[in-house]
């Protein structure tokens, strides 16, 4: 099991954080998480639409109080249980 | 000079020269302001033949939808008979209850006063209900059930066609869960009207005449006699419609409706085929690119899609440059901040989007050639942005 990942992409506007974090996950194995900050309000809606079109899975979407989302992404798809 | 190819309708030059002559034939008064300028409250003759014009072009809206001409009120614009269609139903049903249903994808006038008339101090606050949507934008109908069977729900909205996206919805099957509640269900028909038929399912209709070729400036709003309503804003001559509305705008609105309606079988058959296959070809030649909207069930002349990597605004700008006025969804192409909600609400992809609203008169090569350029112009907006073999 690997490391969680961060990917920081706070400030950024469509469609960066989404392509921020394709970057850091071409370069990491199935199974792996990455996290994705981000302060754009699209990114809730297109970061588990990526996940979709490229076969990811997301496992949380978390709002905090300071307009900052945080997507939790595993991937490659989900375990068969 | 190249003529630039809207894929959006933007204005209708042939429908100007019919409307002028339909002017011209009415006889002309001789005064220099012509007679239907003048104020349909007023009692002089002007006034009163400014009047006839008025109610006829309230006659023709009528008779496309199948109602009397007094359930046909005009506004100036297609967002103030929204608002008077939720907020005049909501007060007039405040005793049976506050709450006002919507589906997810309804035009934002609808969403807002939704959550402006539930908010409204006429008793107990009540809440907006959003009712959700699947992939392709259609209303989950048991979601749909438990909203308007609930205690509280007051009128619902929903849309027979999303103008957005183009999927339709089952308008009978909503209206009658509505019906049987006792709850009043306003149909935004802003995108469908001219387009579509449709139907009697509804209660009270809402009527956009620029999206069927007519100019701006006008919106209509069909209130079935024995619909309970009630303004929430101050008396005026013109109760439902204070101030009232330009006549000549009234009248183009039923001539180009007319027309529109004239002329629908043809146009959608052929618009239809051109929307197939701009679906077709652009999943087929752009990768990473979702076709948004239900494949057949939809409006003859909406396509809408967006490319994952994408700047929606570059990519419009990059269109532009060709040569096609292109509409978008995405935040990145707009003012708003935030991405279009129809697109949010159905889950798809919200940046790099594009939308089409193809014209009655748009060409066959045109569109050939909007498909040819396409695959280039999205890969120079993607090499911008350095996301190859991502």
């Amino acid at each position: 099991m690997s490391e969680p990942v961060t990917v920081d992409a706070r400030g950024l506007r469509c469609p960066l954080p989404v392509i921020r974090l394709a970057r850091v996950a071409r370069d990491l194995p199935d199974g792996a998480t990455v996290t994705v900050l981000a302060t754009d309000p699209a990114a809730r809606h297109d970061v588990p639409a990526w996940a979709r079109m490229r076969g990811h899975t997301i496992l949380a979407v978390e709002d905090a109080d300071d307009g900052v989302t945080a997507i939790s992404v595993r991937l490659g798809a989900a375990p068969t249980p | 000079m190249k003529i630039k190819l809207s894929l959006i309708p933007l204005s209708s030059p042939p429908l100007l020269g019919l409307l002028t002559s339909s002017f011209v034939s009415f006889p002309h008064h001789t005064t220099s302001t012509p007679f239907f300028w003048a104020d349909p409250r007023r009692l002089h003759s002007e006034g009163r033949r400014a009047r006839l014009l008025l109610e006829g072009a309230r006659e023709a809206i009528a008779g496309a939808v199948g109602a009397r001409t007094e359930e046909v009120d005009l506004f100036g614009s297609p967002t103030l008979a929204l608002h008077a269609a939720v907020r005049g139903v909501a007060r007039g049903r405040r005793r049976a209850g506050r709450d006002v249903v919507v589906s997810a994808v309804e035009r934002g006038a609808v969403l807002e006063a939704a959550t402006f008339a539930a908010a409204q101090p006429w008793g107990a606050p009540g809440r907006r209900v959003d009712v959700p949507v699947d992939r392709l934008g259609r209303v989950d109908l048991d979601a749909w059930a438990a909203a308007v069977t609930a205690p509280g729900a007051a009128p619902a909205a929903r849309q027979p066609a999303n103008g957005e996206v183009g999927s339709t919805q089952p308008t009978a099957a909503a209206h009658e869960l509505a019906r049987r509640a006792g709850v009043p269900l306003l149909v935004d028909a802003g995108a469908s009207l001219g387009h579509l038929p449709v139907g009697d399912a509804w209660d009270v209709l809402a009527a956009d005449p620029g999206d069927w070729g007519a100019p701006g400036g006008l919106g209509g709003l069909v209130t079935r006699a024995g619909v309970r309503r009630a303004p929430d804003w101050p008396e005026d001559e013109d109760r439902w419609s204070p101030g009232g509305v330009f006549v000549p705008a009234a009248l183009a609105a039923a001539v180009a409706l007319q027309d529109a309606l004239r002329t629908r079988a043809e146009a959608d058959a052929r618009r239809r085929e051109l929307v197939r296959l701009i679906r077709d070809r652009v999943a087929a030649q752009t990768p990473d690119v979702e076709v948004v909207g239900d494949a057949e069930d939809r409006l003859p002349h909406v396509v809408t899609f967006s490319c994952l990597y994408v700047d929606g605004e570059a990519l419009v700008g990059e269109l532009d440059r060709l040569g096609f006025a292109v509409g978008s969804g995405s935040a990145c192409a707009s003012s708003a901040l935030e991405p279009s909600h129809v697109l949010a609400a159905m889950g798809v992809l919200t940046h790099g989007n594009v939308r089409l609203a193809l014209p009655r008169d748009v060409r066959a090569d045109e569109v050939e050639r909007f498909c040819d350029v396409l695959p280039d112009a999205v890969a120079r907006v993607r090499e911008m942005l350095g996301v190859q073999g991502l």
